[in-house]
């Protein structure tokens, strides 16, 4: 079973229909119980970053986490929220990722960076059998910096980190669910990792 | 880099896509959901479906559309035609949609496009602006080009940025249906003035349209309907036509 933490974050239909074509078994919750008690833990997240933190720490899941030893994956605001602190509304995150979360930056850029844009240096089991450069789908203002946890790039203006892990915890800054197939592949792979 | 974006519109009539000029002869050219997965797999990077349904009745069978497309497809998909209010809106985000587009209702009351971004994000609210050019201006206009405003395409387009748009779509009434190709020197010049995506619509009939917009760098996305529904052009071939020509293309 596949929790997927709900903390009133913006719409989940498509990580919902995405997970249902690929064939994996969900349960939306925002119970610690049932998060630490599952197989492997998505994290969405649509909205802005500080919000989301209260979200997060109005149900107390701040606390649960970080505690998590199953596979977690963030998507989106979902990953930027387990980075230690996001430009976005000046907040303080998770910090599971030691990475600030910036604005994207660079010359001439249009923000949102939004469409499909490659993913390169990949080192991680979510991309296995997805090759280099592959395109994926973005929509998105900011993005944590690059470090030794970085486990994929994009170049948007400046380089930032479109893939992050740490031990048991994984996440993408592109949508895998709206990825068209590599998507599917990508969520696929997350949720046969066995830590 | 950020790949350029291909994007078939379709108009939804009472739960079918139709395909007019004008809104006059509507000509039914398949089921919107098929027609959408099967764009989605010859390499479209998103869709627009646009509910062109004038009764309350093709207004809920869009809704319905609207749930069974999230379903089905896993690409990204915009809905727009006659979203008037953050219900409206609403509803769609919560039937799946991953934007909305306003079009005439951001022109009556511009606070819908503050409030849509401010409750749900930039990247959920395109605005749609179409205009004709009038004595050397662009002139927005509205309701299918019916309405004229006082509104001039570059001001009202940074106007919409300010208020939270996260991206414009748009249309050259011009170029529309005229398959002579995209409104390039206003779209360039759109492009310049505003630092959101802009989509291009209006105007394609070949290959070549694509090219020229795309190397000029007049948009972010190109729109086009007719041309993909009539298999004038296969989606697949354009866009290998178009990384061959290094233009930087999602295959």
């Amino acid at each position: 079973m596949t929790a997927i933490i709900d903390y009133n974050t913006g719409n989940l239909f498509s990580l919902i229909a995405s997970l249902e074509r690929v064939g994996v078994d969900y349960k939306l919750t925002s119970d610690s119980e049932e998060i630490l008690s599952s197989d492997s833990v998505i994290l969405p997240g649509v909205g802005e970053a500080s919000n989301a933190m209260s979200e997060l720490r109005k149900r107390g899941l701040d606390k649960v986490i970080p505690l998590i030893k199953a596979p977690v994956l963030g998507i989106c605001i979902g990953m930027q929220l387990m980075c230690s602190s996001s430009e976005e509304g000046d907040a303080e995150c998770l910090n599971i990722f030691p990475n600030k979360v910036i604005k994207l930056r660079g010359k001439g850029i249009k923000i949102p960076h939004m469409g499909w844009n490659s993913v390169a240096n990949t080192r991680s089991p979510l991309f296995t059998g997805i090759e280099e450069r592959a395109y994926f789908y973005f929509v998105h203002s900011f993005a944590p910096v690059c470090n030794e946890f970085t486990a994929a790039t994009t170049e948007y203006g400046d380089i930032f980190s479109s893939a992050l892990s740490k031990n048991n915890f994984y996440g993408t800054q592109f949508h895998p669910e709206k990825s068209g197939e590599t998507g599917e592949i990508l969520l696929r792979n997350f949720i046969k990792i066995k830590d | 880099m950020l790949a350029k974006r291909i994007i078939p519109c379709l108009d939804v009539k009472d739960g079918k896509t139709v395909k007019g000029v004008n809104f006059l002869g509507l000509k039914e050219v398949g089921n919107p959901v098929e027609m959408g997965v099967r764009y989605a797999l010859e390499g479209a990077d998103e869709l627009v479906y646009l509910d062109v349904s004038a009764t309350i009745e093709g207004r809920e069978t869009f809704l319905r559309m609207v749930s069974s497309v999230a379903k089905n497809l896993n690409i990204p998909f915009t809905v727009g035609g006659g979203i008037s209010s953050m219900e409206g809106a609403s509803a769609l985000l919560m039937a799946g949609a991953d934007k909305v587009s306003v079009n005439s209702a951001a022109v009556k009351d511009p606070a819908l496009v503050y409030n849509l971004a401010k409750r749900y994000g930039s990247q959920f609210v395109v605005v749609a602006i179409d205009a004709r050019l009038k004595d050397g201006k662009w002139v927005v206009v509205t309701h299918s080009g019916n309405r004229e405003t006082d509104l001039e395409l570059f001001t009202w387009a940074k106007e919409v940025e300010d208020l939270g748009a996260g991206e414009i779509l748009f249309t050259s009434m011009d170029h529309d249906g005229t398959k002579q190709g995209y409104a390039c020197d206003a779209l360039k010049r759109l492009s310049e003035s505003i630092s959101i995506p802009l989509i291009a619509s209006g105007g394609a009939g070949k290959r070549e349209h694509f090219k020229e917009l795309f190397v000029n760098n007049c948009a972010e996305g190109a729109l086009a309907s007719s041309v993909f529904h009539y298999g004038e052009i296969n989606i697949s071939d354009l866009k290998k036509f178009l990384k061959s020509n290094n233009i930087e293309i999602r295959l």
